[in-house]
């Protein structure tokens, strides 16, 4: 047999799912692939030389004359971090982000799982009505929730003269707590949804044998269910961080004070408004990508599965 | 130690007119194994789910011992189930998917260690304890699905053909080890299956079902030898018993030019409810013999010969008028006829099955 023939051979009887790999597992495409990862890590690489050159440098020459004429320097790094002076003093505003975002995922990701055991495994009427509720409630685009949540913070909730909800009137630290709140809305509906397809693809049989082995559903919910959907809820986790992380609307709009601003807000300023210092805007902005960079790394594993779960069985 | 009684259990699903299950009364004896079976749909499964709390009884009620669990979850009712896919917990260890139900409820560690090695032994399954389900093969999670209901020690134990994902030879064997496990632990078990011969094999009594009705529930010999109606005859027994419907005369039952006779009261029981000069005759494959030309057999053409070494099954199409009345015997593989050669089936005198033509309902 020949080496075609026997490939021929090898072919018959392939899924779609073998085909497909086979594919992407071939020389051209490895390469093809090494390719877009370089030509796509070159603009961040760049950054990142950038913020170790001194301040003379970055103003008057490109980031690829540091191969020739290499001079290291700490300084941007310092004063982004440390300096008491403008666009400095990044450190706390890094603490800022850290604090919003832990909440910002740990809220929204635990009511998810909860919300989509509840729409998948537990029978009650209206299910499907709010189900469907909650998936459209994807449509509705952030910016145009953002003054009416804003509203409902600073001014309550009224009708005529009825207060369902008074004003809060959070200062300083405390809007922090709106930036939760924001956040965690904002993330819901997709995370339920996600969820939702993920735990209704579990065998229903697995959970009518915990009900029977005499589980409750709180227990079907953390003895059998979660286990199951670590990956999903991992993957989720991810994409909400890495969305609270980089947020800068959410955050400006919420937290505005000196005490709440989260790095990205710091960032927009360097960059944009008032263009001090964007020679620091490198090691600030590495800064700002070096623990997105750490946790996907870590996490990676679960944020590739999450992503295929469902499409590839077995 | 329980019973379990079906009285006038009804499930109708939403969203449709007709029930489920129908009406079903049935009475199973403390540690009796009873056999659910029917063609696909009957409603056997419902029943089964019914019992265990996964389906709602929409009429009539469910007891087991003198309690009425019609309306109580699963987990109050003290059942076990073994289901046709398992249902292993993917993420845990065979010991740990055995003591679920025990931690649930707050045994003492060393009890349960106890309760799960004792049926891991039983099971042979000692030396898989730590592994997970994706690492075993289909018969050991068939025995891990089985464990982890022994360890429960429940009332009843309920299951959906657990054996239907095995293949055939392993099967064979887990069906006698069912049995006789059953016996051992003599715990009340009710069986679902769509399979007869595993029924007749397993179950101390074997209930019959079709398009949701009860059709006759009984021990199997009676069920081989007195099928209440029709589809009780047709489905018990394989190859499946020649049932033909007929004319009736002053004298019997009439194939072509021969007469098979019937006595008086069955030839007056056929003619009453519409019965149409008609009459349903039904005769084993097993209890007829090839006669020779004159022996007032019923003509057959030969179409096809089964031989499976002890015996043969011949398979033909009567060969009287344009009837095209399909007929099996068995006979030995000794003298086995030729393809399209005539041959005269005898039916064994009193081995035949007489039934009402219009209600199906048996005579004799």
């Amino acid at each position: 047999m020949t080496a075609a023939a026997r490939e021929q051979a090898a072919r018959i009887g392939e899924t779609r799912g073998d085909r497909l790999r086979r594919m992407l597992s071939s020389r051209v495409a490895s390469v093809v692939a090494l390719l877009i990862a370089v030509l796509w890590t070159i603009p961040t690489f760049g950054l990142f030389i950038n913020s170790l050159r001194p301040d003379q440098e970055i103003r008057t020459s490109g980031w690829w004359t540091f191969f020739t004429d290499p001079e290291i320097s700490l300084y941007n790094y310092n004063y982004v971090l440390y300096s008491d002076s403008q666009g400095g003093g990044l450190f706390v505003n890094l603490i800022n982000t850290v604090v919003i975002t832990i909440i910002g995922v740990l809220v929204p990701v635990t009511f998810a799982a909860l919300a989509a055991y509840a729409l998948s495994w537990i029978n009650f009427r209206g299910r499907n009505a709010l189900y469907i509720g909650i998936f459209a409630l994807q449509v509705v685009p952030l910016q145009m929730a953002l003054i009416p949540l804003l509203s409902i913070f600073s001014r309550g909730l009224h009708i005529g003269d009825f207060t369902l909800m008074p004003a809060w009137d959070l200062d300083g630290v405390y809007t922090i707590v709106q930036v939760w709140i924001a956040h965690s809305i904002f993330g819901l509906p997709l995370a339920i949804f996600l969820l939702h397809n993920f735990m209704r693809e579990l065998p229903g049989d697995v959970m009518e044998a915990a009900r029977i082995d005499g589980a409750t559903h709180s227990q079907i919910f953390r003895k059998v269910v979660l286990p199951l959907v670590t990956p999903a809820l991992a993957s989720i986790a991810i994409f909400q961080f890495l969305w609270v992380w980089n947020d800068f609307l959410v955050g400006r709009t919420f937290a505005p004070g000196e005490a709440t601003r989260p790095l990205t807000a710091v960032l927009g300023d360097m960059a944009g408004t008032w263009g001090f210092g964007w020679t620091r805007l490198p090691a600030a902005a590495f800064i700002a990508i070096i623990v997105p960079l750490v946790v996907f790394l870590l996490l990676q594993r679960y944020f590739v599965r999450g992503l295929l779960a469902g499409s590839v069985k077995g | 130690m329980a019973t379990v009684t079906y009285s006038g259990a009804t499930r109708i699903y939403p969203g449709s007119e007709k029930p489920a299950v129908d009406k079903l009364d049935i009475e199973i004896q403390d540690g009796e194994f009873l056999v659910l079976v029917g063609p696909s749909g009957c409603g056997k499964s419902t029943s089964l789910r019914m019992l265990a709390g996964l389906e709602e009884v929409d009429e009539g009620s469910i007891y087991i011992n003198d309690t009425d669990v019609s309306n109580l979850p699963p987990k109050s009712r003290d059942i076990a189930m073994v289901f046709q896919n398992y249902a292993l917990y993917p993420h845990m260890s065979v010991f740990d998917n055995m003591a679920f139900a025990l931690k649930l409820r707050r045994m003492p560690k060393a009890d349960i260690k106890q309760r799960v090695e004792d049926a891991a032994k039983l099971l042979d399954l000692s030396d898989y304890l730590g592994r997970k389900p994706k690492a075993l093969s289909g018969g050991q999670r068939q025995r891990v699905a089985m464990g982890r209901a022994i360890v429960r020690e429940p009332q009843v134990f309920l299951m959906d053909e657990p054996l239907s994902n095995l293949d055939a030879k392993l099967r064979v064997q887990t069906r006698s080890q069912i049995a006789s496990l059953q016996k051992r632990l003599g715990i009340t078990t009710v069986y679902v299956t769509h399979d007869q011969i595993e029924a007749m094999t397993m179950g101390h009594r074997i209930a019959v079902m079709k398009d949701g009705l009860l059709q006759q529930c009984d021990t199997p010999r009676t069920l081989y030898e007195k099928p209440g109606n029709t589809f009780v005859a047709g489905f018990i027994g394989s190859p499946a018993m020649n049932l033909k419907t007929v004319s009736l005369t002053e004298a019997g039952a009439l194939f072509g030019d021969v007469t098979l006779p019937l006595s008086r009261e069955v030839r007056d029981a056929a003619t009453q409810d519409g019965g149409d000069q008609q009459v349903t005759v039904g005769f084993r494959p097993e209890h007829c013999k090839l006669g020779a030309e004159g022996s007032g057999g019923i003509p057959v053409e030969v179409d096809l010969v089964e031989e499976l070494g002890s015996e043969a099954y011949v398979y033909g199409h009567a060969a009287y008028n344009d009837s095209s009345e399909r007929f099996v015997v068995r006979t030995e593989s000794a003298h086995v006829p030729r393809l399209s050669e005539t041959v005269y089936v005898v039916p064994e005198p009193g081995h035949e099955h007489v039934f009402h033509a219009s209600t199906g309902q048996r005579l004799n």
